[in-house]
């Protein structure tokens, strides 16, 4: 077991974790933040998309052990704090969500570009979310949920 | 008739703002999907749960000689280990067939295989440990010894002499064959100006829920209770599932079913693995979790659409349709899955295939044989995507034989939209269609003039386009003739009992699950425009057994049309009954009442009289103010099934504009389009989602999806990186379009829309990838339409 002090969601945590535990079991398992999913395991599918020291990442892909002194946000962080309210009024109105287990990894990776203040086209959101899957909605309304949060932010002529 | 007029159900007029149906309201439920808040089955956690992993078979085919657990039980953190003896003496092992799929067979399959397994991914010991990583060690440690046999994989060769039989016992690898025949086939073809035929592949694909299968079974032999919770589409089912094989009775077993994270068909059957956690929470009197890895979904889910169909089609002089004759053969793995069996499929394509067209003669086999390969069973629009492939590939192959325009040859033989009641020549019924409106509207839709001009002036360039159309009928709301009269427990009932709480808040509970359509928001607007409240005062409840109505879940696309309309019948009947009570205080007749965002109204003048939380405070604490023989009871209960149509067709057309790049072969999606008919449409932004959603998963299988498998029976595709699922980036935009032909069964009018979009979205691309290639005079029929087969049509490649 190895120690590790990290920041999680702006709270301090102290834990002894196996060497081969996942950011994403220690979220979900040892935190309880059962936000973020695990889709596959094996860094495809995005459903683990979480933010570590500013920067989305694959929970399934790090091992919480390399995490000593890192700052994570999850997506209950990111809900709580208000930073993506926009963004998840966007998704609810567009219902760009069916059955959600790819939502919370999609919000967090459409908050990086809504962070990056760019003018992105329909096109380039759809590159941009492609690192996560989504078996139920085709797609469309995420990028049209996302083209809207963009827009009411200004970012989007 | 079944308008909904505001006379039909009570209202005072259709524009009041209680009156949901048909209106874009949002899914209360996403914003706990947006913020992470939802509860997936793996989102639990009980005291003392323990952890299950199984060993799966290396083999397609192997005897199983010896398994050894002691050193799995050595290792730290294992409590227990499971074999298939150990499961046989406390669960029984069952057998899918169906009485009404005549000479069907199947073998009896084990929680846990007791000698043999027959897949390469069958699950044949379960490790029980603290932690899924402790289980998995255990799974690391066992000892089994096989004896490989030689598999049978190949579907083709499946009955032929000398194949190896799967199951000895059954004679031969021979699950299920039908045909349906009709008029003179062999003298239409006889007398036809033009035959044109083809053989089709469908690849053998699978659903990928992003969330696995999840379970968590929980005994207390205290009070000999088995609780489970499940991502499943049919919790009742399941509750009689777990009682029957357990030797429990079904009010000792409740299936719980919180937010599940896709289903897609794949989580309405009976999987071994998870009946072993039911039998080994039971043995051990303690909680056991299992969640499928990605590698256990790609082996053991079921997998789907493994058929190869030969297809001929005759027509006369002018275009009409004179006969199809279709051979179909599948391979469905070797078991069938239960209770719906794997036959079922195969099935549909029989009664499917020709289903847009009016015609007379017709012959379609279908031939259902084991394989040692995953089990098949039914996945979205079980049948319809190969049926449709079948037919609208073969009516495009009669328009270039003929030198006919493809839309032109579809109008001169869709059914006439007049024409109804009209049954089809394998005998589906329907009620009413509207095919041609479909056609019209699809037309206003796709700018064909620029398209087709654009196609030409980009051939010039030395760049392929195409289009291609597909019409397709899609079989919903299903009545007990799907699986009923063959002897399956599987409810086509559902029942919604709907209440109102003392300050005016109305619960529903509906025995409909939710799996991310939306069924939740749409049985709230049912219940609201029934009721006479606002949507937000709505509350519904779905997914456990203990607390909802006797019902069938959703699969088939039923949740609305079947669902729904219970919905709408207790709605309406508690309505009746609070104003029943409101017209004893107010001194008022029932009739001069109305009830309109959540208060009493004087119905001629609209005028408000009481509020539900001023009735609700007397009823329920103040019932001795009430008339003394009053029937006050605020809760109404309705059950509701189809009952003058097997099933409740819905209809559509899709198309589809692609780019091929004959120098890669790959196949670049433009823009599609579909227009759907299911009837009442509740919630258009849902349904336009549905479709979408619907259309993307046809995609898939018609350009990417492809369970790959060697000659030996071993699975290729494992990993999300060799298995390709659509991404957003792949994705064209969709437009879809409604036509709204209601059933006339229902006071709601609604059929289904899940299955539309991925019954014609296969065929519209197949359709338009070959438009794309007439220049080189070459077709393809083989999906997926991967680079490597287009080159090889384009003799690129050998």
């Amino acid at each position: 077991m190895m120690p590790i002090t990290l920041t999680v969601n702006g709270e301090k945590v102290t834990r002894h974790v196996e060497p081969r535990r996942h950011l994403i079991d220690f979220l979900r398992l040892d935190l309880g933040l059962t936000g973020s999913h695990a889709g596959c395991e094996h860094g495809v599918c995005g459903a683990c998309t979480l933010r570590v020291n500013g920067k989305i990442m694959r929970g399934c892909l790090i091992l919480a052990a390399s995490l000593d002194g890192a700052e994570v946000e999850t997506i209950e962080g990111l809900s709580e704090s208000g930073e993506v309210a926009d963004l998840q009024a966007a998704f609810v109105a567009r219902n760009a969500a069916q059955c959600g287990f790819c939502t919370p990894g999609m919000v967090m990776t459409a908050a990086e570009l809504l962070a990056e203040g760019a003018c992105p086209t329909r096109g380039e959101i759809r590159e941009y979310l492609s690192g996560n899957y989504c078996r139920c909605t085709g797609y469309q309304a995420i990028v049209d949920a996302v083209e809207d949060a963009l827009r009411a932010r200004g970012t989007t002529p | 008739m079944n308008e909904i007029t505001p006379a039909s159900i009570g209202l005072s007029r259709e524009d009041l703002p209680n009156s949901y149906i048909g209106r874009s309201v949002p899914r209360p439920n996403v914003p706990k999907l947006v913020q992470g808040r939802a509860t997936y089955t793996d989102d639990v956690t009980l005291p003392r749960m323990l952890q299950a992993a199984f060993l799966r078979s290396p083999h397609a085919h192997a005897k199983i000689s010896a398994i050894d657990t002691a050193s799995a039980k050595a290792v730290p953190g294992v409590i227990r280990v499971f074999t298939g003896h150990d499961l046989a003496k406390f669960c029984d092992p069952w057998v899918a067939t169906l009485d009404h799929l005549k000479g069907m067979k199947s073998a009896p399959q084990y929680p846990l295989p007791l000698h043999r397994v027959t897949w390469q991914g069958e699950p044949i010991v379960a490790v029980v440990a603290e932690s899924r990583a402790a289980a998995e060690d255990g799974v690391a440690a066992l000892q089994v010894e096989f004896e490989a046999l030689p598999a049978q994989t190949d579907m083709e060769t499946a009955l032929a002499p000398g194949a190896v039989v799967i199951h000895p016992e059954l004679g031969d690898n021979l699950v299920f064959t039908r045909t349906a025949e009709a008029g003179d086939v062999a003298a239409a073809f006889a007398a036809a100006h033009k035959i044109v035929e083809a053989r089709f592949v469908t690849g053998r694909h699978t659903g990928v829920t992003l969330e696995p299968r999840s379970i968590i079974a929980d005994y207390n032999p205290a009070d000999e209770t088995l609780t489970v919770h499940h991502s499943t589409q049919a919790p009742h089912m399941m509750q009689g599932v777990f009682a029957k094989q357990l030797r429990m009775k079904e009010g000792d077993v409740r299936v719980i079913c919180k937010d599940v994270g896709g289903s897609f068909g794949i989580k309405v059957h009976v999987y071994p693995d998870e009946v072993a956690i039911a039998a080994m929470a039971r043995i051990m009197g303690r909680p056991v979790k299992y969640v499928a890895d990605r590698f256990e979904s790609f082996v053991s889910d079921i997998h789907a659409r493994d058929h190869r169909i030969k297809g001929r089609l005759a027509v006369d002089a002018e275009g009409r349709v004179l006969a199809f004759d279709i051979d179909d053969l599948t391979g469905i793995g070797p078991y069938s899955v239960y209770p719906r069996t794997s036959a079922i499929e195969g099935n549909q394509v029989v009664n499917l295939c020709g289903g847009p067209y009016d015609f007379k003669n017709y012959r379609c086999t279908t031939t259902v044989v084991l394989q040692n390969k995953t089990p098949t069973c039914q996945y979205r629009a079980v049948g319809h995507p190969i049926a449709t492939a079948v037919t609208e590939g073969l009516m495009d192959l009669a328009a270039e034989a003929l030198g006919m325009d493809p839309v032109e040859i579809r109008r001169h033989n869709l059914i006439r939209d007049d024409a109804y009641p009209y049954t089809s020549p394998p005998g589906m019924r329907f009620e009413g269609l509207s095919h041609h409106a479909s056609l019209d509207k699809l037309l206003d839709m796709v700018p064909l003039e620029r398209i087709r001009a654009d196609q030409t002036e980009a051939r010039e360039r030395g760049i392929y386009r195409g289009i291609g159309f597909a019409s397709f009928i899609e079989l919903t709301n299903p009545s007990p003739f799907m699986y009923g009269i063959g002897g399956a427990r599987i409810s086509a009932q559902d029942g919604c009992t709907v209440r109102m709480d003392p300050d005016g808040s109305i619960v529903a509970s509906s025995g409909v699950t939710e799996q991310g359509q939306g069924t939740e928001a749409i049985l709230a607007q049912i219940v609201a425009h029934g009721v006479g409240v606002p949507f937000n005062r709505v509350k519904i409840i779905t997914g456990d057994t203990q607390t909802t109505p006797y019902g069938g879940g959703t699969w088939a696309c039923r949740g609305t049309g079947i669902g729904g309309e219970a919905a709408l019948q207790s709605a309406i009947a508690l309505k009746q009954q609070i104003l029943e009570v409101a017209s004893a205080m107010l001194q008022a007749a029932p009739e001069a009442l109305d009830l309109a965002m959540g208060e009493i109204t004087d119905k001629a003048s609209g005028k408000p009289r009481m509020t539900l939380f001023e009735l609700g405070r007397i009823v329920y604490f103040r019932g001795d103010a009430l008339p003394k023989e009053l029937q006050r009871e605020l809760v109404q209960t309705r059950h509701f099934i189809t009952k003058e149509y097997p099933f409740a067709f819905t209809n559509g057309i899709q198309a589809s504009w692609v780019e091929v790049d004959p120098a890669t072969g790959m196949v670049k999606l433009l823009e599609h389009w579909c227009i759907e008919d299911c009837g009442r449409v509740v919630n258009p932004l849902l349904v336009n989602e549905q479709v979408r959603g619907g259309i993307v998963q046809g995609i898939g299988g018609a350009l990417y999806e492809h369970c790959v498998y060697d000659a030996e029976g071993n699975l290729l595709t494992t990993t999300l990186a060799d298995y390709l699922v659509p991404m957003s980036a792949e994705m064209p935009e969709i437009h879809v379009g409604h036509v709204e032909t209601p059933t006339r069964e229902s006071l709601l009018g609604a059929k289904g829309a899940g299955e539309a979009g991925t019954a014609g979205a296969p065929a519209a691309i197949m359709n338009a990838i070959n438009d794309a290639l007439r220049p080189f005079k070459v077709c393809v029929h083989e999906q997926p339409f991967t680079p490597e087969r287009i080159l090889r049509a384009l003799g690129t490649i050998a």
